[in-house]
């Protein structure tokens, strides 16, 4: 199935769960976030979110700023 | 001097530092030890998957820095609402500093967006620091839903005008109950020294920092600066007269 990642399309396995999608991409460390549909996914909570086709995700992280 | 509580922390140094527009993420990370501070703003973006940048986290985090994300590049409360949490979850913090500039030409922060993030970021154990125009209504207005200090401007963020906002921050310095910080548009270790000098709790500098010519001296020039005011402000300053006021004795004599 496809999902979407920052508007960026990636190919994942049926039944993949966030926690799989991030860990494969390495974006599972300190000073990432995630959030689906305008909602925060806590890191207890990814391993138990499965995805379905289409999803959105949203990660974010650190800059330099002000 | 006496300690700064923020959000039931304590911090040793009133100088805040923003990470901003430095050249490299090695001379902020000096210019950050050179400044002395315990408060440092970071942002955050949408991560790049085809270019994963340097870890700007391994630069800032010691043990005696508390990390201050902002919510910059959202446009409205709920916007920054969204922002609050997912910074709580990549930092760990409850800590924010809210800011909501859709005025891109002068960065001016929205008094009514932010006065409604600030109420439920509040209500939601957040420890809010709203940037705001140097208001004085407004800071009375936050303070009344939970804001844990309020951030008035001196001038447009990154212009290194100074006080240009002087008159309004006295007042909200007078009125305040809780901590004062003076954010944006100081460029100059004398701009955070008067700052300090009017009572000022803190101030936050970046940009007169990161595109000085020798950006870690001037954040040693900056920790002297505040230093300075805030002892000043502490010791009382004397008034100011319109007459001389002779400080020697005026008796001639050298007169017969």
């Amino acid at each position: 199935m496809k999902i979407n990642i920052n508007h960026q399309e990636h190919e994942v396995a049926d039944g993949a769960t966030l926690a799989d999608v991030l860990a494969a991409l390495g974006l599972d460390g300190p000073g990432f976030a995630v959030a689906i549909g305008n909602k925060v996914v806590r890191k207890a909570d990814r391993a138990s979110t499965v995805l379905t086709d289409g999803t959105e995700i949203v990660v974010i992280k650190a800059v330099c700023g002000g | 001097m006496s300690e700064l509580i923020i959000g039931g922390r304590s911090f040793g140094s009133r100088l805040f530092v923003g990470t901003g527009k430095f050249q490299s993420n090695a001379l902020m990370e000096a210019a950050i030890k050179a400044s002395g501070t315990e408060m440092v703003t970071v942002a955050m973006k949408r991560v790049d998957m085809t270019d994963r940048d340097d870890d700007l986290l391994r630069h800032i985090v010691a043990d005696n820095i508390q990390l201050l994300p902002n919510t910059s590049g959202v446009r409205n409360a709920a916007e920054a609402v969204l922002a609050a949490q997912l910074a709580r979850e990549a930092f760990g913090t409850n800590f924010i500093k809210l800011e909501i500039h859709p005025d891109p030409k002068y960065l001016f922060p929205d008094p009514v967006e932010t006065l409604k993030a600030t109420e439920e970021l509040a209500k939601d154990g957040f420890i809010v620091l709203p940037y705001i125009q140097a208001d004085p209504v407004l800071c009375k207005r936050l303070e009344d839903v939970g804001s844990a200090a309020v951030m008035p401007l001196g001038a447009p963020i990154g212009t290194n005008k100074g006080l240009v906002t002087r008159e309004l921050l006295s007042i909200i310095i007078e009125e305040s109950n809780v901590p004062v910080v003076v954010d944006a548009g100081l460029g100059a270790p004398s701009h955070a020294a008067e700052a300090m000098e009017m009572g000022a709790d803190a101030v936050l500098v970046n940009t007169a920092i990161a595109v000085a010519g020798d950006p870690v001296a001037m954040a040693d020039a900056f920790r002297l600066g505040v230093i300075a005011g805030r002892k000043a402000y502490e010791a009382g300053l004397g008034g100011v007269c319109r007459h001389a006021q002779a400080s020697s004795p005026l008796t001639s004599f050298l007169d017969d």
